[in-house]
């Protein structure tokens, strides 16, 4: 008891080591976004995949350096940057948000920094649709949560298909599972525009505006972001950074007022381009591959620090859960049994945002990393509980009745005959439900964690390549279970060893349990 | 055999009863430092209830038992399990070793760490005054070779006298056995009665619950005969045996007639 109290104490100091750090500090203007958005907006320089590059990075970078503050950038998934904002997980979100009635019933919208339309593609040897009207009947891909999607669900007669990323939905129009996409222009022109096997169709369809997300009561910030942004719009600024990502368009030009030629080299776009070029050999990919691996080994350490530490408390509070559940007193053992229940009756996935989304209400408000731990941790917990009771009980009753018989108490009993035992019989399911968490803890990415799959997400972005890159997370995930599967392999054989010897006495400790009259 | 006539055991109208009705009926016994007792009796009659009581696994319903000095006792079933009760009965139990027929060796420690878990974990012995102290015992019961072996790599002979070790390791005043030899194969039992013999020569008080007749006839100092949770008799071996003053000891006996008594 008292080494599982010290594993729980531990991990509950390590947690604390992580909330620690102060979230805000006075000269910094912390921004939310989402790597995994990809080019233009925000992902991963190619060159040094450390960085972040985008068009949208150069104008928040532009914007805090016009407020005297310094830029702090804080990963979120897209779906959740404006619940993080409320959260105050940063101070504003930008990431090609759109303002709309329903974002603005959330937090409030700087004026817009860019607008834009949707640009609806299909393959080069479709000859039969070439606006919204001839998809009626057909099947069209486009980003979930996203104005496109309104826009097709509002027009009615198409079918549609949601997707996570703009990627995958290009690559299904080109192997046929799509008949046409529709997505934002920038979108449109990063991600098909070199491919040579789709083509764009149609006239520019709604229209779009990209707004700075702020949080309703700082009426300050917004003031300031407001005058920044009109700032930066006549002295130029802004105008060369869309130059610079070729993202200058009409449709810009009315919008600003600025009808001038040219204002600086579509660098990035055409860096972008390069990269785009399909004369890739064997070893440039290789050695991109390598470029990976300080991002990957990162990502997966801190699949590893969340899986340990959620582990730990899963063992250490599962212990205590079983426990209390077997031999506890009556009102303890149901407290016990509805917490099991509960958490094995509910998704984990809301377990996590509940924590991390949902507790900060009261006033409880963890850090990711502390969020992911405790929330999988918790999770575990309710499953180890009846890893152990199912340990406890199949221990034979007469094993306790013989150390009862040396007079041992029962709590000296528990602890160094049956529980021991339990132990042996428990190991094996117990490392493998490690394995499980390894891979669930890839949940926490939707808490704002850069772990393994996130990494794998961000990267098959940037480079447009989910399936090397995919393979090479796969492998890590692997080369992370081993350890741990060679573990249980090792203790189901020492398990059959023992099994031999217990298995001539059948009643069990649940008998013991059971039974009022003996010594409880 | 008996150096003293004190007796070192009392019990006194023991009952106790279980959901589906009384096993135990108003025992009362005595039993003499030094004594070796045997009880045998039909299937079902309450002998290992009887032996789990004395040790207090089974909590008496109400009587009086008293062993060396340490007295449990309780008017009624109706009388709550106080913790003055569980008290006593944890200080009975240090005087009252148990041997039970499949041995409850622990299967996850050598037959070295099974003899000196308890004497370190409730007597508080050091680790090198427990293992001096079952290396001597171990040699005691014949087991000098087997001291760091799994149990699962003994027989059911050696399984038992590990077991017994294990038991006087703690030092107990009386020894308590519950069918010791009925899971060993014919050629195993007299290995394990051997041992009960020599503690006896020590002078250890101990009774025997046993099928062995002709053990119980030969070593005991006296046959306790029970049956349906009644001491019916208690007598000399040799007159209980050919001459039994009771019906049911007789018709109990009549089973055996085949058997060399
Ligand atoms: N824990 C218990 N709960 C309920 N009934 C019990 C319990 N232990 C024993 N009994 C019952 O008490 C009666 C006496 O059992 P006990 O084991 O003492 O008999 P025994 O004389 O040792 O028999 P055997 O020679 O078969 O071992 C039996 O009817 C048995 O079913
Ligand atoms: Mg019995």
């Amino acid at each position: 008891m008292k080494r599982s109290l010290a594993i729980l104490g531990f991990a509950v100091l390590l947690a604390l080591s992580f909330v620690l750090p102060a979230l805000a500090a006075q000269q910094e203007l912390r921004w939310g976004g989402d790597t995994e958005g990809g080019a233009p907006y925000m992902f991963q320089d190619p060159k040094d995949t450390s960085r972040i590059i985008g068009y949208e990075v150069e104008i928040i970078e532009a914007i805090a350096k016009h407020l005297g503050r310094k830029p702090v950038f804080v990963q979120n998934g897209w779906d959740n940057l404006i619940p993080g904002l409320q959260r105050k997980l940063y101070d504003v979100a930008i990431d090609g948000l759109e303002i709309t009635p329903e974002h603005k019933q959330e937090v409030n919208f700087s004026i817009p920094y860019y607008a834009t339309f949707l640009q609806l593609a299909v393959r080069r040897d479709n000859k039969s649709i070439e606006s919204l009207e001839d998809c009626r009947g057909k099947v069209v891909g486009t980003l979930k949560q996203a104005y496109s999607h309104q826009v097709l669900e509002e027009f009615g007669g198409i079918e549609i298909r949601l997707y996570e990323d703009e990627i995958n939905a290009y690559s299904d129009l080109v192997n046929g599972r799509l008949d046409a996409t529709l997505f934002d222009a920038p979108i449109a022109v990063f991600y098909a525009g070199f491919n040579p096997e789709i083509k764009f169709v149609g006239p520019e369809i709604g229209r779009m505006e990209y707004g700075i997300a702020v949080r309703k009561e700082d009426k300050e910030l917004l003031k300031g972001i407001n005058g920044a942004i009109v700032a930066l719009r006549d002295s130029g600024e802004l105008r060369k950074i869309y130059d610079r990502w070729n993202l200058w368009s009409p449709m810009m030009a009315k919008e600003f007022n600025d009808y001038r030629p040219r204002q600086a080299d579509a660098v990035m776009f055409n860096e972008w381009a390069e990269l785009q070029k399909p004369e890739f050999t064997f070893r440039d990919r290789m050695k991109r591959y390598a470029g990976f691996m300080p991002v990957l080994g990162r990502a997966a350490l801190t699949t590893m620090k969340v899986s340990i530490v959620a582990m730990l408390l899963a063992m250490a509070f599962g212990f205590v859960l079983a426990v209390s559940r077997v031999f506890g007193p009556k009102p303890l053992s149901k407290l016990a049994v509805a917490y099991i229940e509960t958490i094995r009756g509910t998704p984990v996935l809301i377990q996590l945002f509940f924590i991390f989304y949902g507790l900060p209400n009261i006033g409880i408000k963890l850090s990711p990393f502390v969020a992911g731990a405790v929330g999988l941790g918790l999770n575990y917990a309710a499953y180890e509980a009846e890893n152990y009771r199912a340990g406890l009980i199949s221990v034979p009753k007469a094993q306790m009745e013989g150390a009862l018989a040396l007079a041992m108490t029962r709590w000296q009993a528990l602890r160094h005959v049956v529980i021991p035992q339990a132990f042996r019989l428990v190991l094996p399911p117990l490392t493998n439900d490690f394995i499980s968490l390894l891979k669930d803890s890839s949940l926490v990415s939707v808490i704002t964690m850069v772990d393994l799959t996130k990494a794998y997400g961000q990267l098959a972005t940037t480079y447009y390549d989910y399936f090397g890159t995919g393979i090479i997370v796969a492998g890590i995930y692997l080369l992370l279970g081993l350890p741990f599967v060679r573990l249980a392999r090792w203790a189901e054989g020492r398990l059959a060893k023992v099994g031999n010897m217990t298995r001539v006495e059948e009643e069990t400790t649940e008998d013991l349990i059971a039974s009022k009259d003996g010594i409880l | 055999m008996a150096p003293s006539n004190q007796p070192l055991i009392v019990v006194d109208n023991l009952c106790k009863s279980f959901e589906q009705g009384e096993v135990l009926n108003h025992i009362s016994i005595s039993i003499r430092e030094g004594d070796l007792v045997s009880i045998i009796g039909p299937s079902g009659c309450g002998k290992s209830t009887f032996l789990r009581c004395l040790n207090c696994l089974e909590i008496l319903d109400s009587g009086t038992i008293s062993i060396a000095g340490v007295t449990v006792t309780r008017k009624s079933p109706k009388d709550p399990i106080t913790d003055d009760l569980l008290e006593k009965a944890h200080l009975l139990r240090q005087e009252v070793g148990l041997v039970f027929q499949i041995f409850n060796l622990f299967p996850h420690k050598s037959v070295l760490e099974n003899v000196i878990l308890a004497p370190m974990v409730v007597k508080k012995e050091s680790r090198e005054q427990a293992e001096d102290n079952a290396v001597r015992l171990l040699k005691k019961v014949g087991l000098e070779d087997c001291i760091h072996r799994d149990p699962s790599t003994l027989s059911g002979g050696q399984k038992q006298r590990a077991a017994i070790a294990r038991a006087l390791a703690m030092n107990p005043k009386v020894m308590l056995y519950d069918e010791p030899t009925s899971a060993l194969d014919p050629e195993l039992v007299k290995e394990v009665l051997q041992v009960m013999r020599d503690l006896d020569a020590e002078g250890m008080t101990q009774i025997i619950v046993t099928h062995e007749m002709r053990f119980a006839r030969k070593a005991s100092d006296y046959i306790v005969f029970m049956d349906k949770g009644e001491i019916v008799e208690v007598d000399d071996g040799d007159i209980l045996f050919t001459n039994p003053k009771n019906e049911r000891t007789r018709e109990f006996l009549r089973h055996f007639e085949g058997d060399a008594l």
